[in-house]
């Protein structure tokens, strides 16, 4: 491969033609948005995995109040889970919307996935109201604070990707499907999904494992 | 390769039904499996069951990593899959080290252990 690059420029070279290159790697992208988002995501990743462990090393803190086993209703959490499962579903429906340049079921889908992120808050408020009612709050045990700490930065996360999203079909009903508001629906989506991702290692780690013995 | 991405106003990767569906269906059963071994008490060992869960846990976030966040090893010239490694290394660090450490911290200094071992 060098080989011929060489030929190539001495033969310009001899030619008296000016110096070409050809890139033998992937063109660099135009703009680093999407690596850089990315790399933000990363870093998000890492608060996550504080809390994480965070809530490993103090999960079984009860200080003699409530455990997991009594506080956690796994129905309510399955349900919850299959709203953050099929908001993700419905944000691909609206990616491939745009890729199809369709502004009208881009935007559909976007509300409905908003609506479903909104669903998935909504229970999560309920369950934490029901848990401070029953006196299981944060200040409760390092169990339940540690607790609140991952799943409600967690939810804040789904907030803000709501407020997002919401700010982006203004965005789309104002400009429609212009460059700018494909790389934006393209970060969003990347959040959303990576929320999804999240949510795997909480409805594991702190829900199914919390109830076993 | 290149060219498909061109298309579509820089270097969005280019996303499927098919692959959507693949993911969506894959984590549908991954997510089903776990609640269901813990919800209906399959499993008698918890800790074989913690185990299992966590394994259904793993498959399904590279599963979501592939078919919806389109990760692979020459997107962005390989800088995304980089950084996820380098993550990964991080958050593994950080869960494993916590958790050892202050699982021995715990171990030996707690008072009851003490009067029980010394």
């Amino acid at each position: 491969m060098s080989e011929t690059t060489h030929d190539t420029l001495a033969g310009n070279a001899e030619r008296g033609e000016p110096l070409q290159f050809h890139e033998t790697t992937e063109h660099h992208p135009e703009t680093g948005t999407l690596l850089g988002f990315w790399i933000y995501l990363m870093s998000d990743c890492l608060i996550f995995a504080s809390l994480f462990a965070t809530y490993g090393v103090l999960g079984r803190s009860y200080a003699d109040g409530p455990t997991g086993m009594e506080l956690f209703d796994l129905p309510l959490v399955a349900m919850n889970t299959s709203l953050l499962l099929l908001s993700s579903i419905t944000y691909g429906f609206a990616m491939l919307k745009m890729q199809a340049n369709q502004l009208r079921g881009t935007m559909v889908w976007l509300a409905i996935t908003g609506l479903l992120g909104a669903g998935f808050l909504g229970l999560e408020l309920y369950e934490f109201n029901h848990l401070i009612h029953e006196g299981a709050g944060p200040w409760r045990s390092g169990f339940l604070s540690a607790f609140f700490g991952l799943v409600g930065t967690h939810g804040l996360h789904v907030l803000f990707g709501i407020v997002w999203l919401v700010t982006l079909l203004f965005q789309l009903k104002k400009h429609g499907l212009i460059p700018e508001n494909q790389r934006r629906l393209f970060c969003l989506s990347m959040f959303w999904h990576f929320l999804d991702v999240v949510w795997i290692g909480v409805f594991t780690f702190v829900y199914l494992m919390g109830v076993l013995p | 390769m290149s060219g498909s991405n061109d298309h579509h106003g820089g270097d969005m990767p280019h996303s499927t039904f098919k692959g959507y569906m693949t993911g969506f269906v894959l984590s549908v059963i991954l997510t089903a499996i776990p609640f269901w071994l813990v919800m209906g008490d399959v499993i008698k060992d918890t800790g074989m069951t913690a185990l299992v869960i966590l394994g259904f846990a793993a498959v399904q976030i590279v599963v979501h990593m592939i078919y919806f966040l389109h990760m692979n090893f020459h997107s962005e010239g390989g800088w995304n899959m980089l950084a996820l490694i380098f993550t990964a290394v991080i958050v593994f660090i950080a869960l494993a080290g916590s958790l050892w450490v202050m699982y021995h911290l715990n171990v030996n200094m707690m008072p009851g252990l003490m009067k029980e071992y010394g």
